[in-house]
């Protein structure tokens, strides 16, 4: 398969690969192209079989959920060098989110049929696949609980109203 | 400071401003004129006639004449000290404790990750390091918030990223429509790219939880726990050292803290697991 040198680059140039052989670099550069998506754009659909997953150049996206008759909740968004989506990994390759552009976004879009069929017949490939994919879940499934933590509030939130009182000194936030 | 630190100087309120829900801060003035110096990251006992006594940090700029602090209304004093007006008057007791490391900070890359009202005792850091850029590296602000409600100091925050040399980062856990910024734990915006973590001098300040994910997150970066420093809060009385009251193993909070470098503090955290 003919790949473009640029795509080999910028498969070799993401934190994800850098430091993979040459070989697997340029199995993954077969399966990837370069996309841009405008401001507000869906790069996936909530329910929608998992077609690409992405790596983000440039720009914000929001990952939303959607729950009928409220507004979406965005419950992450993710940034320069992170990952959009993993459902493509674990059939039925159902997409968990809607995917939005906040803003102009850059992307190398993978294909996940094409990359899925690489990793079957090269398990070498899709070792090192897994091995670099697991410790992204698990960041994000460790950052989703803290989230869930309200690591912010003051435990004054989850008492009992204090009584008005008469006293000096004590202090706590 | 006061000539006997036991004894509340008397200070007017000149401004309150409402910030949040819950949380004001009063512009204060000595009585007896002056000013009034502190170094960022030193707390005040602040003196409700009447009602009480709290420790509370400046949160203002330590170049301007006027003291500053942000209160959130948690108990019977906060209470009483957020509704306070123009006129009223307050006790003044301090400044306390030990301040943020800033002289240690020149000529290296500064990290500040704020969580909650913990931006507070962070502003002063950033009025400090604005009025000496030149002698500070690349200097980001990590700040996360509850939503966007809970935004603290939001739009002079939102100034002083377009303006003032200072890469501002806000998260929220819980987005409105509206909300165009990130959403997510505060830690999630950390990245190598910011900072040379070898040269970095981190500055945390929030509840502990926060701090300790956010040392971790630091720590995986390679910001070692020599170069973290974080602000502890405890029950306080004296603020002086002599009560007791603020014991955090060997140490006093009023005395030598409340900023403490994290290996200094670690084995005395109240949070599993650091
Ligand atoms: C060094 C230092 C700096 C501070 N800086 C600020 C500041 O800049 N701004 C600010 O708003 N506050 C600050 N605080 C916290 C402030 O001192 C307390 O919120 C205040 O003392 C509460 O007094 P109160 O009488 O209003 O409430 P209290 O009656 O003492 O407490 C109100 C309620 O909150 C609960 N509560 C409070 N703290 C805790 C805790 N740590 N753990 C569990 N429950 C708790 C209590 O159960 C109670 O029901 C600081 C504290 C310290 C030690
Ligand atoms: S408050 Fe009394 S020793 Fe610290």
């Amino acid at each position: 398969m003919t790949v473009d040198r640029l795509m080999i680059e910028a498969v070799a140039a993401h934190p994800l690969f850098r430091d993979l052989p040459a070989a697997e670099q340029r199995a993954i550069a077969e399966c990837t192209g370069e996309t841009v998506f405008e401001d507000g754009a869906m790069l996936m659909r909530q329910g929608d079989q998992a077609e690409h997953f992405y790596l983000i150049l440039y720009g914000m996206v929001a990952l939303e959920l959607h729950v009928p008759g409220r507004a979406p909740l965005v419950v992450e968004t993710l940034g320069k060098d992170e990952v959009v989506g993993w459902s493509w990994l674990v059939p039925p390759y159902d997409a968990q989110f809607d995917a939005r552009a906040v803003g102009m976004v850059r992307v190398l879009a993978i294909d996940a049929a094409c990359l899925r069929e690489k990793m079957a017949r090269d398990h070498t490939l899709g070792f090192v696949f897994y091995q670099r994919f697991l410790p992204v879940i698990a960041d994000r499934l460790h950052a989703a609980r803290v989230q869930l933590m309200d690591i912010y509030s003051h435990p004054a939130d989850y008492a009992e109203a204090p009584s008005a009182g008469k006293k000096r000194g004590k202090g706590k936030r | 400071m006061t000539a006997d630190p036991m004894i509340p100087m008397p200070f007017r309120v000149v401004r309150q401003r409402h910030e949040l829900r819950n949380v004001v801060t009063l512009t204060l003035e000595p009585e007896a004129g002056g000013r009034f110096s502190f170094q960022p990251g030193q707390f005040n006992m602040l003196y409700h006639f009447g009602m009480g006594e709290v420790p509370i940090s400046v949160s203002g700029d330590p170049a301007k004449r006027r003291l500053r602090h942000t209160i959130r209304s948690v108990g019977a004093v906060t209470h009483a000290l957020t509704r306070l007006r123009k006129g009223d008057g307050v006790g003044v007791r301090g400044p306390f404790g030990a301040p943020w490391p800033l002289a240690e900070a020149e000529g290296r890359d500064v990290v500040l990750a704020a969580g909650g009202l913990g931006m507070a005792p962070l502003r002063p850091v950033l009025y400090a390091v604005m009025a000496r850029r030149e002698r500070y590296g690349r200097v980001t602000l990590y700040y996360g918030a509850r939503s966007p409600a809970d935004i603290l100091y939001r739009k002079q925050l939102e100034r002083w990223g377009k303006r003032r040399g200072i890469d501002v980062r806000i998260t929220v856990d819980k987005a409105t429509p509206a909300w165009r910024g990130h959403v997510g734990v505060v830690t999630r915006l950390m990245s190598r790219e910011h900072f040379a973590a070898g040269n970095t001098i981190a500055m945390l300040c929030g509840p502990e939880v926060m701090m300790r994910f956010s040392a971790q997150t630091l720590n995986r970066l390679g910001v070692s726990d020599g170069r973290i420093y974080l602000s502890m809060e405890r029950n306080m009385q004296c603020g002086i050292g002599l009560c007791g009251h603020c014991q955090l193993g060997p140490t006093f909070i009023c005395r030598d803290g409340p900023v403490y470098r994290l290996d200094e503090v670690l084995p005395l955290m109240k949070v599993r697991g650091l």
